[in-house]
């Protein structure tokens, strides 16, 4: 069993290696784009962005006058740690609670938070309770920091779907699988080979991205690099397993083309990996959390940014794994050597 | 004879088409076993269902007194159509990654001398002509040393030389023991290589036996081809066959000089005329009565 798996593993690898093409789409793509965007969009963002601590998810703008001043976003927050973590971090300008007693944070360094605070208090009427004023410091989460996972997970998922999806139908439409199919390997080897080369080739391809952009960009790490990797492996094996589930019976590379992509998209504009869903709508977060790139985005982040723990990320690591299985057990169930 | 192979009661629906309409025959050990028929006559199919890569409808497969299961992917040697193999890979590469699958192995080495690979080992499997693709698929189907193997059209768009080289080496194999189920459209590939044809039309066998036994069944005598625009006026009173793509016309004869004297009369010359041994595309034509080169 073991030697039919590594011998389609090797092949697959051989094969994926000798593609310069491809290889080369998969290595350059990352890198330019994250350069890219971190030069283009390094400076500060436009938007000023005010947290308000409460307990429910809707903001009610009579509560205070303030929260009626146009071209500023009110965020709901219910974590206040997690929130004074942003504002250290210059993501949030300033962050307000309305208590009692009634309180608000920002980061002395952050030239955006100094203009809001002018804007609180003028908008306070002297009859209204003392406001307190409470400073956290330190350093900027730049853009290249935040993209940076995103970017490295938005070409996991490319490589992961269409590199075990496309590449399962083309074997399938030009007789490949069906020639594998008169020998004794099973749709298990097969399928366990497809998804340890893809996850051996996606993995270095993360490394090699990932270092090169740390070593040249600075990008913040604030967590372990064995927890990152945890986090990369476990969401490229969903990945992986959800690219195997459409490429289960599908014999055309037209058809399996699209629904790829009525995958990819969704999870390219709903998962973080472009800006933060903080702030959207209660349906927008709920769809968020059935995409596995969320949970892959969110864990990446949380370990390089704020420093999460292994425990930390281990709910969206379990969540990864959950789903990883699901599609697994469904490809396999499902998973058709040939058209017939 | 132990008998390796049997087909029992074949069916294969496709929507609004039955491809193949129980089929049955039997391989002994040792035996070259010819399918053949016409494009579409369902043979591919036929085989495809005995090797496990097309599900029967109906039917059953008994490999070696059981049915056709693990024992059998490990045995049988398989050398489809058409088969793509990885891109990228050399020409070793494949054979190494076939050779792995098995349990039951050949010597690598003695396959690719056999096939005649030697030269060919470090090139790309895009980069192979038509006739060393053969080689290579052939090779790739005798890595677990088969004791059955299925040739599928195995010679279909090679060259004249190509054909011949590639049918010594298919008796060289046979030489060596092994089974062989052969299907073709090509007739004389058959006479050549078969010990025993079934002769498919329309997903049925409409005739099986050893080649000559069948001929000589159907055939008592030679067939005597002449131009049919040698043909000055009518032949009723002779028993003849018009084959008018071909633009002749046979005379079955088992006295070619009383024959040729009957003919005389009606012809304007006797120098085009030609006399052969009957074969197996002339039986196809009588039992089908339409032609495998239509």
């Amino acid at each position: 069993m073991w030697r039919r798996i590594y011998a389609i593993f090797v092949s697959r690898n051989r094969e994926f290696a000798r593609d310069r093409s491809t290889l080369a789409w998969n290595l350059v793509l990352p890198v330019v784009l994250v350069f890219g965007l971190s030069f283009a969009l390094d400076g500060e963002r436009d938007e000023y962005r005010v947290g308000i601590l409460q307990a429910g998810t809707e903001i009610d703008t009579a509560a205070h006058p303030f929260l009626a001043t146009r071209y500023i976003r009110f965020v709901p927050y219910q974590d206040r740690d997690a929130a004074l973590k942003k504002v250290e971090r210059h993501q949030l300008d300033l962050l307000l609670d309305f208590g009692p007693p009634v309180r608000y944070w920002i980061n002395p360094e952050a030239t955006k938070g100094y203009f809001l605070e002018f804007a609180l208090l003028q908008s306070t009427a002297p009859a209204d309770p003392q406001i307190e004023k409470q400073e956290v410091t330190g350093d900027a989460v730049r853009y290249a920091d935040w993209i940076l996972p995103g970017i490295l997970g938005m070409n996991m998922m490319f490589s992961c779907l269409f590199g075990v999806g496309y590449v399962v139908v083309r074997y399938r439409k030009n007789g490949f699988l069906k020639r594998l199919r008169a020998t004794p390997l099973t749709s298990l080897e097969f399928i366990t080979a497809q998804v340890a080369s893809r996850m051996v080739l996606i993995m270095g391809i993360t490394v090699f991205v990932y270092t090169g952009t740390h070593l040249l960009l600075h990008t913040r790490m604030e967590g372990s690099y064995v927890t990152l990797f945890m986090v990369a492996l476990v969401g490229a094996i969903s990945m992986v397993s959800l690219g195997l589930v459409v490429s289960a019976r599908v014999t055309s590379e037209e058809l399996a083309g699209g629904l790829l992509n009525m995958i990819n998209w969704p999870m390219m504009m709903l998962s973080g990996v472009w800006f933060s869903l903080e702030g959207t709508g209660p349906v927008v977060q709920k769809l968020s959390q059935i995409l596995p790139l969320t949970h892959v985005l969110d864990a990446a982040r949380a370990v390089m940014l704020d420093g999460a723990t292994f425990g930390d990320v281990a709910p969206a690591l379990g969540a990864l794994s959950l789903m990883s299985i699901v599609f697994l057990v469904v490809g396999a169930k499902i998973f058709r050597w040939g058209p017939d | 004879m132990t008998t390796v192979l049997e087909a029992r009661d074949l069916v294969k629906h496709y929507p609004g088409v039955v491809a193949v309409d129980g089929v049955s025959f039997a391989v002994s050990e040792g035996m070259c076993f010819g399918l053949l028929g016409p494009n579409g006559a369902g043979k591919t199919t036929t085989v495809e269902m005995i090797e496990g890569v097309t599900r029967a409808t109906s039917g059953e497969v008994i490999y070696c007194g059981a049915p056709a299961g693990a024992r059998f992917r490990q045995e049988a040697g398989i050398q489809f159509q058409n088969t793509a193999l990885q891109d990228f890979l050399t020409v070793r590469e494949t054979l190494e990654m076939f050779h792995a699958l098995y349990e039951r192995q050949a010597d690598l080495d003695d396959v690719i001398e056999q096939c005649s690979l030697k030269d060919l080992l470090g090139r790309d499997n895009r980069k192979l002509s038509g006739g060393q693709r053969q080689r290579l698929l052939l090779a790739v189907a005798l890595v677990n040393r088969p004791r059955l193997m299925f040739l599928d059209e195995p010679t279909t768009g090679l060259d004249p030389q190509a054909r011949r080289n590639f049918w010594e080496l298919v008796k060289r194999i046979r030489g060596q023991g092994s089974t062989i189920v052969l299907t073709t459209h090509y007739m004389d590939e058959a006479q050549v290589l078969c010990d025993e044809v079934a002769i498919m039309d329309a997903g049925r066998i409409i005739a099986q036996g050893a080649p000559d036994a069948l001929l000589q069944e159907q055939y008592q005598g030679l067939i005597i081809e002449l131009p049919i625009e040698d043909v000055t006026d009518d032949l009723s009173g002779i028993e003849h066959t018009v084959l008018e793509n071909l633009g002749i016309i046979e005379v079955v004869s088992s006295d070619i000089a009383r024959s040729l004297a009957e003919l005389q009369p009606h012809v304007k010359s006797l120098n085009h005329i030609k006399i052969r041994q009957p074969n197996l595309e002339d039986l196809f034509l009588d039992l089908t009565g339409h032609s495998l080169r239509a």
